[in-house]
């Protein structure tokens, strides 16, 4: 029986049509996979559901009625919940406080009986969680148990869960499936978005496909395969396999010896680091977002204080200089934070200005040139097809795949020995992402040293020779990523260590 | 809501001109209406504005004057806050540099006036930049928060020239008056075309603000740090040290304003010497969008609305504080226009949507 | 009353237009809200306050005058911050700017008035019964007028509404995170309106304690950059209603040492002891930010406007 259809749903923001003319229904007892490429429209459509966007034309039914939603409030009350990809919660908080959030139930707050209600519905759902600990202490496993027991205490009956895996260990998705099971004995209806294949083959019941804002199909899982779902979801035939080049060479560019780093609050993030980066070589780093990776990256760039140990980049020890000398050696780090902008890229500045950032210090003089600064601005547009009004048009304004090819392009553009590359495929579609691995590949060719840090395991396993893994700060293990397994990974980055952790020092 | 928020993707420089005007307008509508509560025909009081500000040869002058100090001021505070450094102590680094030039002014009365002058000169951007020093200091090294501290500094300025027109400085002379005693002619500024040369000052300052915003490193520095402190550290900017530098030149450049004031406008140091340019120069800085050029316009535009100001006060009996709130009505209604700059309503689409959208 | 008890008595009175300031800008900082109009508030409050009180001699109707003017001023910051989405410094600046402004306007008639006997003798010092007698501090604290318990009351009565309710849990939540708030469907716009209003009201009622009740008599700027001083002890009191209490009572003393001090055999100038509040100001933040602890960090999205449909 069709628990909630969407009819004809239509959403434009300026000149940019994110949905349109949009049908799907999802029964009682369904988990539902949307599936699309960002940019599809999937969030856009779920946020219309929870209330946050208002479809300009179409119609949301629940129970066959039609309902409106003016507000997040509406859709809650609706009995629907929505589990947001960035997790909607106040750090400073505790898990309780964070459940009881915006509720209307007296002025007061008590406590005791609000615990108890929590705690029945998490034993019913077989939800861990610690209601007195605060968000900022939590794994983002336990911050997604969370914001689901949020959602349920609210009594939602439909839940939407978008790309909910992206940042679990495969581990933590196994967990994850069987709280989705249970949601669906107990004759809810979940809405899963992803774009990983298998995760969708695995859990679901069905699944519609987004294509630029269009429905393309609603299949039955059992009807598909993946081939054609990838298909339809990229709008043309692709082939999926990423190319792994042979290691180049055999010397060493990178050594790092007992890194240690601490934060400002005096914990160590970095405890004791050993590994070896060759010539020509891809060495991936995997593990749970916070386990250091943004610690290492910076602390080789020269921007994290060392609090003891050696970066050794050709034999020559990198700590203690700055960041200025370290671009100069020819180390180029570009990282891609969560919002794009916050790191290596000047939001309110065009690619003129932005280019100009890794070029001005080699200038001489007071003031700057910004002659070669247009003319490689022009040379990455056209290199990377990047989609912009001009090369002074602030970068803010362009789409997320855009932004990142214009920092790698830069990057790449100042012909680095060591290339840090982190999240550097963050949000983007197949296409795109296939690109950036085509130019991994030819720098590794070229006989960079590249250093590549992403969420991704299946796409990590694929591109890089070896992959370090991390966990708090330490390194439980560098496996031989054509050997290697995503569970084998999975545990490791979960802080179970392998033996043979001399492959840090070759494979 | 009927209308919804959509943000623009680009607008001319015409139109966002334009609607900056139309916000100046409708503040000017705005107090219009006070202007009536008290009984007064705003036309009248507005064209007497005018009038008191452009009414005469010898008006005009003292507008000018009167815009010197904003301009020179606000092309310092432009430099701070395009790092995002709210440096809201211009009204302190000008005491301070007119200060330390009057320390010279005062002990060398007699030196040749071009060596004295450059002294002061020099003295005034010093004292000024070593006491926007400090709060940068303390922002590059603890990130401590500058807009408060700059402005504490400002009233420690202040009781620090009231100490010494009251104490050591005082004029013996002058009949028990707590006053500091006048300059000699050789500390104060030569006229040119009738006007002291500061004015000179001023148009050579706004095209050095202009090209070393634009075309020099450290302008560049200083912008790509106010935008984000992760890209400059990244991209290998030394941030402390682009900080103090930058407030070393903010406040060097509010100093010499008091150093100029010191000199060619009051002739002696008093409590006064500032007059509330240090904060004015905030409004004009803003108004101009931190732009060079156009500060010269919004300085202008103030200094209008000052002169103006004490005129229709004799002229009508409105409190000159009128001016102040005609300042804050006018940055008021520029700041809430820049929301029309950024973005644009759109009347949402059907009917149907239309129903009891909540948006914000 | 020896000298310490009087000392404290009346470094409290100097501390409660403080109190009353600070504890509006923590309400404010806790939706998020950067206002630096506070002396424009306290001014606008202090004059209309007061004009109300001449004109009525009733101290209530002069005090809810006085809060309805720092509402209005608060009001306008709220709609360029909230609602236009304006620099938060910048608008602050602006009020700041049109407050003093105004209320030299406005007072330009009052100046030299002085406070109505009607209401002197309405904050006229009551002894608390009981608390009173507590050696030194009794009289310090339990003598006072009605105005100066009205502040230990709100600042406790904030106290309970920001830890204890579920009101000031949303506030929280509002001020650190706007869109997890808004998940949790708080209504953002009216949290951070309400609040914003509320602190300017508080911001009046300490603007109209110097005018009508510290001086008591109207003088143009009676603030006298009391305002600035209380957006630091924001920092201060790490947002905390009830530290509020201790930052407000330190700096009042510090308002008034000086006075204190003349007559004494410490022969240091005027001047200098005038700049005491200042120079404390600056080392206390200076010292808050050398020692950053997660504790003690300003709501995360303070500055930031929210907009929920950006992208």
């Amino acid at each position: 029986m069709t628990y909630i259809s969407m009819v004809n749903i239509t959403k434009t923001f300026g000149k940019v049509t994110a949905n349109k003319d949009i049908n799907l229904s999802v029964d009682k007892g369904e988990i539902h996979a949307l599936l699309g490429e960002n940019g599809a429209g999937k969030s856009t459509l779920m946020n219309m559901l929870s209330g946050i966007y208002f479809p300009d034309s179409g119609s949301i039914f629940i129970n066959q009625t039609e309902v409106k939603f003016n507000s997040p409030k509406d859709s809650i009350q609706a009995g629907i919940g929505m589990i947001h990809q960035h997790f909607k919660l106040v750090e400073v908080l505790s898990a309780q406080e964070n459940i009881i959030l915006g509720q209307q139930m007296g002025f007061f707050l008590n406590k005791k009986a609000i615990r108890n209600k929590i705690l029945e519905i998490a034993q019913k759902f077989q939800l861990d969680i610690d209601l007195g600990k605060k968000v900022y202490e939590m794994s983002v496993g336990e911050k997604q148990n969370l914001e689901i027991l949020k959602v349920l205490y609210r009594g939602a009956k439909i839940l939407i869960l978008d790309e909910p895996t992206a940042v679990l260990t495969p581990q933590e998705t196994a967990k994850l499936f069987k709280i989705m099971r249970r949601m669906k004995e107990e004759g809810c209806a979940v809405i899963f978005i992803s774009h990983k294949m298998n995760e969708v083959m695995e859990i679901s019941d069905k699944i519609t496909v987004l294509h630029k804002g269009q429905t393309v199909a609603t299949l039955e899982k059992n009807m598909t395969n993946p081939q054609e779902l990838t298909e339809l979801m990229v709008g043309h035939p692709v082939d999926l396999s990423i190319k792994r080049l042979d290691r180049q060479r055999d010397t060493i560019t990178l050594k790092v010896r007992d890194l240690k780093v601490e934060n400002n609050e005096g914990i160590e993030v970095l405890k004791g680091l050993n590994f070896d980066l060759y010539a020509g070589e891809i060495l991936s780093i995997a593990g749970i977002a916070g386990s250091g990776q943004k610690e290492l990256c910076e602390a080789i760039a020269g921007l994290y204080p060392i609090k003891s140990g050696q970066i050794l980049f050709k034999e020559e020890n990198l700590v203690g200089k700055n960041p200025k000398e370290i671009i100069a050696k020819g180390v180029s780090m570009s990282f891609i934070p969560e919002d794009r902008l916050g790191m290596g890229l000047v939001a309110a500045m065009g690619i003129v200005d932005n280019v100009l950032l890794k070029q001005y210090q080699k200038e001489k003089g007071f003031f700057v040139d910004r002659k070669p600064a247009v003319l490689k601005a022009k040379e990455i547009i056209k290199k990377l097809d990047v989609q912009t009004p001009g090369i002074y048009h602030p970068i803010r304004d362009l789409s997320g795949g855009n932004i990142q090819k214009v920092l790698l392009g830069r990057e790449l553009d100042t012909n680095p020995e060591l290339l840090i590359t982190a999240y550097p495929v963050r949000g983007l579609d197949i296409n795109t992402c296939h690109k950036i691995y085509d130019l991994l590949n030819e720098e590794k060719q070229k006989g960079v040293a590249i250093l590549y840090i992403a969420e991704d395991l299946d796409s990590l396993i694929a591109l890089s020779d070896r992959i370090l893994v991390l966990s708090n700060g330490e390194i439980t293990g560098v496996v031989d990523a054509r050997k290697a397994t995503k569970e084998q990974i999975g545990l490791m980055m979960l802080g179970e260590k392998i033996k043979e952790t001399e492959g840090a020092y070759a494979v | 809501m009927l209308y919804k928020v959509v943000k623009r993707s680009e607008i001319t420089q015409g139109k966002s001109f334009g609607i900056r005007t139309a916000a100046i307008i409708l503040a000017l509508l705005t107090s219009a209406v006070f202007i009536m509560i008290l009984n007064l025909n705003p036309l009248e009081v507005y064209a007497s504005l005018i009038k008191g500000a452009f009414g005469s040869n010898y008006r005009i002058k003292q507008t000018i004057i009167t815009a010197i100090p904003l301009v020179i001021t606000s092309l310092g505070i432009a430099i701070a806050f395009k790092m995002k450094f709210w440096n809201i102590g211009g009204e302190g680094q000008i005491m301070m540099g007119a200060f330390a030039a009057s320390f010279f002014a005062l002990r060398y009365p007699d030196l040749p006036k071009p060596i004295l002058l450059s002294l002061m000169m020099i003295a005034g951007m010093v004292a000024g930049g070593l006491w926007a020093l400090i709060p940068a200091f303390f922002k590059a090294q603890w990130e401590t928060n500058e807009t408060i501290i700059t402005l504490m500094m400002n009233y420690i300025a202040i009781k620090w020239v009231t100490y010494l027109q009251y104490g050591p400085w005082r004029d013996k002379g002058a009949l028990g008056f707590p006053k500091i005693p006048n300059f000699s002619d050789n500390a104060i500024l030569p006229n040119f075309l009738g006007i002291h040369i500061g004015w000179i000052f001023a148009l050579i300052l706004i095209i050095v603000v202009y090209i070393f915003m634009k075309h020099s490193k450290l302008g560049y520095e200083i912008a790509v740090l106010g935008e984000s402190e992760n890209t400059a550290r990244y991209a290998g900017i030394n941030v402390k040290r682009t900080i103090i530098i930058a407030l070393l030149i903010s406040g060097g450049l509010c100093g010499l304003a008091g150093m100029i004031q010191a000199s060619a406008v009051s002739n002696t140091l008093n409590v006064e010497v500032s007059g509330g340019v240090g904060f004015t120069a905030i409004i004009t800085t803003w108004l101009a969008s931190l732009s060079a050029p156009f500060i010269l316009l919004a300085s202008i535009l103030f200094a209008a609305l000052i002169q103006g100001g004490s005129f229709i006060q004799t002229a009508f009996g409105i409190p000159a504080a009128a001016a102040m709130i005609l300042e804050g009505m006018i940055l008021f209604f520029v700041l809430g226009s820049e929301f029309f700059i950024k973005y644009k309503l759109t009347k949402n689409g059907s009917a149907k949507s239309a129903a009891g959208k909540g948006e914000i | 009353m020896d000298f310490m008890t009087s000392f404290l008595a009346a470094a409290v009175v100097a501390g409660t237009p403080l109190l009353f300031a600070t504890l509006g800008e923590i309400i404010t900082e806790r939706a998020g809200n950067l206002n630096l109009g506070v002396e424009g508030m306290m001014l606008m409050g202090a004059v209309i306050g007061f004009k109300i009180g001449l004109i009525t001699g009733n101290p209530i109707l002069a005090l809810l005058a006085a809060m309805f003017a720092g509402s209005m001023g608060a009001l306008i910051f709220a709609v360029l911050t909230i609602s236009l989405r304006a620099n938060q410094v910048v608008s602050g600046l602006a009020l700041t700017i049109f407050g003093t402004g105004f209320s030299a306007f406005i007072g330009k008639d009052l100046v030299g008035q002085v406070t109505p006997n009607a209401i002197k003798l309405f904050f006229k010092p009551l002894e608390i019964p009981g608390l009173a007698n507590i050696p030194i501090l009794g009289k310090a604290l339990f003598s006072q007028d009605l105005f100066i318990y009205l502040g230990y009351l709100t600042a406790i009565i904030l106290g309970i509404y920001l830890y204890k309710t579920r009101k000031g849990l949303n506030l929280i939540a509002v001020g650190e995170n706007p869109g997890a708030a808004d998940a949790a469907s708080i209504n953002i716009t009216l949290y951070k309106y309400a609040h914003v209003l509320l602190g300017g009201a508080l911001c009046g009622l300490g603007g109209v304690y110097l005018s009508l009740v510290y001086v008591p008599a109207w003088q143009e700027n009676v603030t006298a950059g009391r305002g600035w001083i209380a957006v630091a002890l924001v920092i201060f009191a790490a947002w905390n209603p009830f530290k509020a209490l201790v930052g407000a009572y330190l700096f009042g003393g510090m308002d008034i040492i000086g006075f204190r001090l003349q007559g004494t055999s410490i022969q240091i100038s005027q001047y200098f002891i005038d700049m005491l509040p200042y120079l404390v100001t600056i080392a206390v933040l200076v010292v808050v930010s050398m020692r950053k602890s997660k504790k003690n960090a300003p709501p995360k999205g303070l500055g930031v406007p929210y907009f929920r449909e950006e992208r």
